[in-house]
């Protein structure tokens, strides 16, 4: 209620901004031309979303297995930590703009370098997230599993997976946000068709209201896809419900 | 009461193969901290010893120690297999009562089911029948401390080493927790090392009390209490060496 008040705060100000400013229409859109474009260009929006989103879904879930597979082999190997924990630093630095091509070349022009992309800057949140709640599993809580004659196996089954599973999902709901910037520079890359494709196009096609209401799609798309991951937090981890959830 | 299925092949071995506890002269360091210096202390096979010293003597060191958690920096140590009651309960968060009580199970390698079903009757004794499904945050602090208690159990060690069970209990569900153990360990007899800073829960529920010096701990006084249970609080023998053991716990 709150939220939805606030955007309607935030449209006014937009609103008036782009009515009585001098900001040309083709730079920033007013609200209500962006609504139009929203209306008139539907199928095309909507087809679009289509591909973007089945590249995301795609990737948070490869950066989602990947990340907790990676995670869990750091957490049981310390040289394996030392050794490549700088590099999964380095991997949330490479700016995609530089590697994308190459995925491409590598990858082709399909779905593959787009879930690549996507999955290359989900990774590291999951990972370090995921990592550290791995970490953090109460000392004295493993020192009873040790009494209790827990395998290092069984210690991790039974006490640090669930401990860290609502890590994992928190990191997965950062992910979420970065997955979807990194769909629209994938797409920037080279592809036909999706959201970050129809910005790409219609920028110079000076058709800047609909490039907005792609972005007003890409907006809703993600917070649409936390509140779903929001849920699942709930449902798989109740032990950590607090009044804080949004 | 209390039946055997907790029991397993560790706590059923024949008695007299048993040692008990025994801390022979140890000291232990971390650092420059010495937390127990020339320690000993016997704890005989069925045995309940209640430990009692000042903060920071190294009651939970001894504890460690005796589960195998630490090695002494000099002296020696040999019990039976001890399962420890830490001092915070450390229920699993995410586990139901039930499947934190089977947890020892579980780690062994016994499947969810067969491991609720040795559980779930003791559980009901523990007078938590109905809160089988409840989490920990679900259960008042008595009821975690019952569970908690029950998971130590289910280890089926001869020995528990039981780090201030009650201490974070309020005065009126520590008393009725008490009794409660007592209770429980006239029917389920174990070797029991119980270590607290409340002076009279040692005399109630145990058969010696030993009194801790401050860090580095050693034992200062070792107090027989042949009084026949169950005992309470008000009698005035159980007055006489509550007073003798705090008198040597000041000295």
């Amino acid at each position: 209620m709150m939220a939805a008040g606030l955007v309607v705060v935030l449209l006014g100000i937009w609103q008036l901004y782009a009515d009585v400013g001098d900001v040309d229409d083709l730079i920033l859109p007013s609200p209500s031309e962006v609504a139009t474009a929203l209306w008139d260009d539907r199928g095309l929006l909507w087809d679009n979303l289509l591909v973007t989103a089945q590249e995301v879904a795609l990737g948070i879930l490869a950066a989602v297995t990947l990340g907790c597979a990676f995670a869990i082999a750091l957490h049981f190997s310390r040289t394996l930590r030392r050794a490549t924990y700088p590099l999964l630093v380095a991997t949330q630095a490479i700016p995609i703009v530089v590697v994308a091509p190459l995925l491409i070349v590598w990858l082709g022009f399909g779905l593959a370098p787009k879930i690549a992309i996507i999955a290359l800057v989900c990774f590291f949140p999951i990972v370090v997230t995921t990592l550290d709640a791995l970490g953090r599993v109460d000392r004295d809580t493993l020192k009873l599993l040790t009494t209790l004659d827990a395998s290092r196996w069984a210690a991790f089954r039974f006490a640090e997976a669930p401990a860290a599973l609502p890590a994992a999902l928190s990191g997965a709901k950062i992910a979420v946000a970065v997955a979807v910037i990194g769909a629209v520079f994938a797409e920037y890359s080279g592809s036909s068709e999706g959201l970050g494709h129809l910005i790409l196009q219609s920028i110079p096609q000076l058709e800047t209201a609909r490039a907005w209401a792609a972005v007003v799609v890409l907006a809703a798309f993600a917070i649409a896809l936390f509140y779903a991951l929001d849920l699942a937090q709930r449902r798989l981890v109740p032990w950590t419900a607090t009044e804080r959830t949004p | 009461m209390v039946n055997a299925s907790i029991t397993t092949s560790a706590a059923s071995a024949p008695p007299e193969a048993r040692v008990g506890v025994h801390v022979d002269d140890v000291t232990r360091r971390f650092g420059d901290v010495v937390a127990v210096e020339g320690l000993s202390l016997t704890v005989a096979p069925g045995e309940i010893v209640a430990v009692v010293g000042p903060s920071g003597c190294g009651k939970s060191t001894l504890l460690e120690l005796v589960c195998g958690l630490a090695a002494p920096d000099r002296g020696h140590v040999a019990a039976d297999p001890a399962a420890l009651m830490p001092q915070r309960d450390l229920l699993l968060p995410w586990a139901s009562a039930l499947d934190n009580a089977a947890l020892p199970l579980r780690l062994r390698g016994v499947g969810r089911a067969q491991a609720r079903a040795a559980a779930a009757p003791v559980l009901a004794e523990f007078g938590l029948g109905g809160f089988e499904r409840a989490r920990p945050a679900q259960l008042s602090g008595g009821m975690r401390q019952r569970v908690a208690f029950l998971r130590t159990l289910m280890a089926g060690k001869p020995v528990l080493c039981l780090d201030e069970p009650f201490a974070a209990l309020d005065a009126l569900a520590r008393a009725d927790m008490q009794r409660w153990l007592a209770d429980t360990l006239a029917h389920e007899p174990r070797t029991v090392l119980l270590v607290t800073h409340d002076v009279e829960e040692a005399v109630l529920l145990a058969d010696r009390v030993a009194v801790l010096s401050p860090r580095p701990g050693r034992v200062v006084a070792d107090l027989a209490i042949d009084l026949p249970r169950p005992r309470s609080a008000t009698d005035p023998q159980v007055v006489a060496l509550r007073a003798r053991a705090l008198e040597a716990l000041r000295r």
